[in-house]
């Protein structure tokens, strides 16, 4: 059977309305804010034999792009295995051991058979940030863990739900085991929820077209998403491209970690070839395999947002040489950091190289730190104890268009920020600023955009502060000539005393007393292209606007200005980009 | 005084493209109606060639009830005033930095500029904490210091935007008093004023395009008073607001950024007025136009209205404002053939210029107008926006060349592809804006009006499985007619944040005050009321949550136990979920208080006087409906009698828009001029 292409489009768009409106419910009803606020949360249908993805909701969180694919399939082949139950209607199995194609222990699976005339049709799955999952420290990025038991309650893929009814066993055993349990059967229910929803959908889609219909439609999108992609590469000039990214210490060990990557493009396919890449480290800043994957696709896909997501538009994809290093952690290598930041440092190696083969469509590195400050301790006001955290954004990097935007969310994410006030409701905390980083962006034809500083101080009670930050020890890398955004930095300032992490950018459990104070500055993003060929124009601006200082304009980018409000000196400016170039 | 049964209401709307008038004697139902292009550079030229293409004797009209872009239009082509910000020390960048975001979810590139530039953003020492208690009392010099160097700076507004002001407004108080010793205008907005809610950004930018719009706003006004009462118009006039009521011209800039979005909400109003009388009062509106769809839902003839509208990225703007949600798709949509060999439809558009092909402007990339064309459901000559004649043999090329041939498609099949697909798109869009607000489509009828929305109504409905479209008289001036049915009306919002154990008199409280508030706001307008409605609800949530949950609350002095279960109800309908065990959380008490005017009788929508005893048709012509041609009759439809049935496939056409019915769909003409369709069941 062929399918005309208008059928095919149509169930295309079918496919993924249904999962959008899993993300939305997800969202809607959920109680962690993490999912309901920070959409930290992603739903898919999954293929019944390989688990490959075929479709995503547009809003999932872009790192769980590629890992739930990988998560289904693991759960298939237990089940063929005969280690897991095999399912029947109605069933929800949970699961989020990190090691069985997942992220973090934070974030929680629910996958769920769809069956169709008593036959396995599909998995629908879905994936939440739970705000904690026991272990070590509140909401389990410990920046100190050395090894998977101290950062939470690790579950294999078991039936939560049994023919629709929650096993009230496995429940009290997981809420035995976690924080703030009391609210957690909302974000059970909302999880199910989502992929009732997407059940519902399926089925009147499945009634309209056809289950062979349907079922022949997903071979030929996937078929035709490989073809799309592999027309994108085919634009790729064939070459070697390298990047190399690094991530300020795993936590433990005061030492760089190295993501080295090697591009090749050869006619329609990439490979991504990581050998050379440190080891496993001693800290949490190991990644799992499927994070790694995820992370190489979700870069891709920001290059080439128009290809539809499902798994045939990861086929032209190749990746290699994973083999002993960080990147491919196993148990028992704690891994609390590979969602929020080696992620992102894999992607900044991605951009790094992949800005070379397509300069036009690339930027260079964003902030690529989600600069969370984990602030936990007691309110003697309110008479209880209470777990802060605030997550920042950074500067983007500067692209062939435009400048990079200020305070961008995290590459692997889409989550907005929380507001001050919220923030002050809620916390005994009092913030002295909430400003964009003067001079943070990198030098460029096309600057990078500017990161945030921020500074709070502790108005009550005790309270201690960990880090789980990067970028401090090298900033965003800037492209084809431009120059490096501003680097992390983290400063506590404790009775009148100076204090800086001695990772630069994580720490664990820092005290602190009312008073006290925290002074965070995110990075900007790198500069694209040489800085002494930016519009002065552009640059009197910036100086018009305090985003850089006289002296940044002459010094970065050869700009010289006279008068106030400041213009182009053009004799000075032509004499300084004479010198400099 | 003039004779009293010669008094005339008019509602003017001015578009995008066209400036719309309805005038309405109320004394004998008699209607006029105009349609003028619009003039964007001063709007207030349409509104009067308008007046003068209905006739409109000036000093004989009460009442002009006027729609305008002009907030709206100053909002998205960025055309500020020069605005300055005064605001908390540490805290200028709160509007530029926005909320961390980017603007979709894949790609790390995009643009931002702030409403108000980083040197025109002061800070002046002071500080309130989240509990409205003063950290670091305000200085009264830096902020006259502060208003002075703006002043230098050229600004001819100003905001006072403080952090936590919502909860103690003290120190906005007194700097608005410091500045307006020195400001020259009445251009203060002060953050608090029009947002009483935490959230720094939302509230400071919902500010700031106030004060950016105000002046804008205001000169725009009193050009257009000023020409009217040259003319000899001495009544009030009035300016619709997003919310769907309206405010008199002379208060009407002081809150400006509630005029935002008042075109579309107008339209939605006048289909809650029609449902209602027409006795189908759970409508889904589709308003379809050149290239964007605006899509509401309304619930027993209220429209569903929200505080939380979004108008473009990072461009919050929080007051109450009918919930109207744009669709990417109109007839200017532009149909390709992407990189995976699959059809897509828009939403790239044309626009207006060069637009679709048949505009024949220079439009070369084929849309979905032209497929209606190729399909017979369109006349090129009744297309209102046409400069010259097109041969359809071209169009019929393009869609062969650039779609047909890599689907395998003669021009014909291309062209049915691009309407099938562009009404998937618009299905799936419309569900998910009643899904995300609570409702199941297949309960509600669809309004269609716009000037393509009654093309694709019936397609459209069929897709959502919805039974009924309800089309009114005249779907092209759905705008102006909001303007002449709108009722007073007046939004309120606090937040309670209590959970409904020790709920106590509160919510009954805030009821009252807001009631009684609405009521005064009312009384003070002199326009006659018929009625005045109350309607309260409740925005609640589970103890941990962060979204909310909208319950309608019929009874203010509603106890405890049948709050609980009225939400309980309502989350279990929206999710499918019931909890146990979790406090359930009052989170905000909303009241519309409404002003209802006398009933417009819009039976002389269509002049009586051109319809005929027996449905007769007008011509036959080839209409492609589900691979197939059929030989389908076109009715004019002032020429169809009130009560007149109609089954498809048909085609009735009139000045300002075309109904389409597919094979089987039943048409139904009832005593106000409606048509209502009964949607055959998708084969």
């Amino acid at each position: 059977m062929t399918l005309d292409p208008i059928t095919l489009s149509v169930i295309r768009a079918g496919l993924e309305q249904a999962c959008d409106e899993m993300d939305l419910t997800f969202s809607r009803a959920a109680f962690s804010p993490v999912i309901s606020e920070a959409n930290d949360r992603s739903d898919g249908i999954y293929d019944p034999v390989d688990g490959a993805l075929i479709a995503q909701g547009s809003g999932g969180l872009p790192v769980f792009v590629g890992t739930m694919q990988y998560s289904t399939r693991v759960l298939i082949e237990m089940i063929e295995a005969g280690t897991v139950a095999a399912p029947r209607p109605g069933d929800v199995y949970i699961v989020n051991d990190p090691y069985l194609g997942g992220t973090h222990l934070m974030d929680v699976r629910f996958a769920r058979p769809y069956f169709r005339k008593g036959a396995l049709f599909c998995w629908l799955s879905n994936t939440g940030h739970w705000p904690d999952t026991g272990g070590a420290v509140p909401g389990g990025f410990s920046a100190s863990a050395t090894c998977a038991e101290q950062e939470g309650l690790r579950l294999p893929p078991v039936r939560l739900f049994k023919e629709g009814v929650m096993d009230a066993e496995i429940y009290a055993i997981i809420c035995s085991n976690i924080r703030v349990a009391d609210q957690r059967i909302g974000d059970v229910k909302a999880q199910a929820a989502a992929l009732e929803a997407g059940a519902a959908r399926l089925d009147a889609l499945l009634d309209r077209y056809g289950d062979d219909v349907v079922q022949e439609a997903i071979a030929a999108l996937r078929r035709r998403a490989a073809d799309q992609m592999r027309a994108c590469v085919a634009d790729i000039p064939d070459g070697v491209y390298r990047g190399t990214a690094w991530i300020d210490s795993d936590g433990v060990v005061d030492t760089p970690l190295a993501i080295r990557l090697k591009v090749t493009c050869a006619v329609t396919t990439l490979s991504f070839d990581f050998t050379g890449s440190n080891a496993p480290c001693a800290g949490p800043m190991n990644s799992v395999r499927a994070t790694t994957l995820s992370s190489v696709y979700l870069a891709m896909r920001h290059i080439f947002p128009d290809v539809p997501m499902s798994a045939g538009a990861f086929e032209p994809f190749e990746v290699i040489g994973l083999e002993g290093t960080f990147l491919d952690a196993t148990y028992p290598r704690p891994v609390s950091g590979c969602a929020a930041e080696v992620s992102q440092r894999i992607a900044e190696a991605v951009f790094a190289a992949m800005v070379q083969a397509l300069p036009d469509v690339v930027t260079a590195a964003p902030a690529g730190t989600s600069g969370n400050l984990a602030l936990g301790g007691h309110d003697p006001a309110r008479g209880r104890d209470f777990v802060m955290y605030q997550l920042s954004g950074g500067g983007y990097g500067g692209n062939a268009r435009h400048d990079g935007l200020s305070n961008g969310c995290s590459t692997i994410g889409i989550s907005k920020a929380p507001p001050v006030e919220i923030m002050e409701q809620a916390f005994p905390v009092l913030y002295h600023s909430y400003a964009l980083r003067e001079g943070s962006g990198g030098a460029g034809a096309q600057r990078g955009g500017f990161g945030l500083e921020y500074e709070l101080e502790l108005r009550r009670g005790t309270a201690q502060a960990s880090f789980v930050m990067d970028h401090g020890r090298v900033g965003p890398q800037g492209a084809l000539g431009g120059a490096d955004g501003a680097v992390n930095e983290v400063v506590v300032r404790r009775d009148g005393k100076t204090h800086v992490p001695p990772h630069l950018s994580k720490e664990q459990d820092v005290p602190l007393r009312a008073g006290d104070r925290i002074h965070v500055r995110t990075p900007g993003g790198g500069g694209y292209g040489d800085p002494l060929t930016r519009d002065p124009e552009l640059v009197a601006e910036d100086v018009r606007l305090q985003r850089y200082s006289r002296n940044e304009a002459e010094a970065l980018f050869g700009v010289g200005l006279t008068g106030s409000p400041p213009v182009v000196d053009l004799v000075r400016t032509a004499e300084l980009r004479r010198r400099d170039g | 005084m003039d004779d009293v049964q010669s008094r005339h209401v008019v509602g003017v709307d001015v578009g995008g493209t066209f400036t719309d008038l309805v005038q309405l004697d109320p004394k004998t139902g008699a209607i006029r109606l105009s349609k003028v292009a619009s003039t964007l550079d001063n709007q207030a030229y349409g509104v009067l060639a308008a007046l003068d293409a209905a006739d409109c004797r000036l000093p004989q009209v009460d009442l002009i009830v006027h729609g305008t872009t002009t907030t709206t239009n100053a909002v998205l082509e960025r055309n500020f005033s020069r605005t300055g910000l005064i605001t908390t020390r540490g805290f200028r960048d709160v509007l530029e930095l926005g909320r961390r975001t980017r603007p979709q979810p894949y790609g790390m590139t995009g643009e931002f500029t702030p409403v108000i530039p980083r040197d025109l953003r002061l800070e002046v020492p002071e500080r309130m904490d989240a509990r409205g208690e003063v950290v670091l009392p305000l200085d009264h010099a830096a902020v006259a210091a502060a208003g002075t160097a703006l002043i230098a700076s050229g600004c001819e507004s100003v905001v006072i935007h403080f952090l936590h002001a919502y909860a103690n407004p003290t120190h906005e108080l007194e700097a608005a008093e410091v500045l307006r010793g020195l400001w020259p205008n009445d251009h203060i907005t002060l953050g608090h004023a029009l947002l009483s809610e935490s959230r720094e950004f939302e509230r400071g930018v919902t500010a700031a395009v106030n004060a950016a719009v105000q002046p804008v706003l205001d000169r725009y006004i009193s050009r257009l008073t000023g020409a009217l009462s040259q003319k000899g118009y001495a009544g009030d006039l009035l300016v619709m607001n997003g919310n769907g009521g309206m405010v008199s011209s002379r208060h009407v800039a002081s809150e400006a950024a509630k005029t935002v979005m008042s075109g579309p909400a107008s339209g939605v109003m006048a289909a809650a007025y029609t449902g209602r009388l027409a006795g189908t009062p759970d409508l889904i509106t589709y308003d379809m136009g050149g290239t964007s769809t605006d899509v509401a839902l309304i619930r027993g003839a209220e429209p569903s209205v929200s505080n939380e509208i979004e108008i473009e990225y990072a461009m919050p703007i929080h007051v109450p404002m009918v919930d109207v949600r744009t669709v990417g798709a109109g007839g200017g949509s532009i149909a390709r053939i992407d990189a995976a060999g699959l059809l897509r439809v828009g939403p790239e558009s044309a626009g207006s210029d060069p637009g679709p092909i048949c505009y024949g402007r220079g439009g070369t990339a084929p849309t979905l107008s032209d497929a209606n064309l190729l399909l017979g459901r369109l006349d090129a000559a009744g297309l209102s926006a046409v400069e010259g004649g097109v041969p359809i043999e071209q169009i019929a090329r393009v869609f062969e060349d650039q779609l047909g041939a890599p689907m395998g498609l003669d021009a014909t099949g291309a062209a049915a592809a691009v309407v099938r697909m562009a009404n998937t798109v618009m299905a799936g869009a419309i569900r998910m804006v009643s899904v995300s607000l609570g409702a199941d489509p297949r309960d509600y009828a669809l309004f269609a009006f716009g000037g393509a929305g009654p093309l694709h109504a019936a397609a459209l409905a069929r897709e959502l499985s919805i039974p009924r479209v309800l089309v009114p008289a005249r779907p092209g001036i759905t705008n102006a007619l909001g303007c002449v049915v709108a009722d007073l009306r007046h939004d309120f919002v606090r937040t309670v944040n209590r959970a409904i154990p020790v709920l106590g008199k509160a919510l009954s409280q805030v009821f009252a005050e807001q009631a009684a508030e609405g009521d005064r706001l009312i009384g003070d307008q002199a326009i006659d009321v018929t009625e005045l409605r109350r309607l309260h609800s409740v925005d609640m949530q589970y103890a941990g949550q962060t979204h909310l949950v909208r319950v309608d609350v019929p009874d203010p002095n509603v106890d405890a136990k049948e709050l609980l279960s009225r939400f309980e109800a309502a989350y279990f309908a929206r999710f499918r979920i019931a909890l146990e065990g979790i406090p359930a959380i009052v989170v905000n008490a909303n009241t519309s208080v409404v002003g209802a005017r006398k009933p417009v009788d819009l039976t002389a929508l269509i002049a009586p006087e051109g319809r005929q005893a027996v449905v007769s048709e007008l011509s036959r012509k080839q209409v492609f409906f589900d691979g197939a041609w059929y030989d389908t009759p076109v009715y004019w439809r002032d020429h169809l009698p009130l009560e007149a049935h109609i089954t498809g496939p048909a085609i009735i056409t009139q000045m300002d828009t075309t109904i389409l019915l597919g094979p089987d769909d039943k048409a139904k003409g009832d005593h106000m001029g409606n048509i209502m369709l009964q949607i055959a069941p998708s084969t």
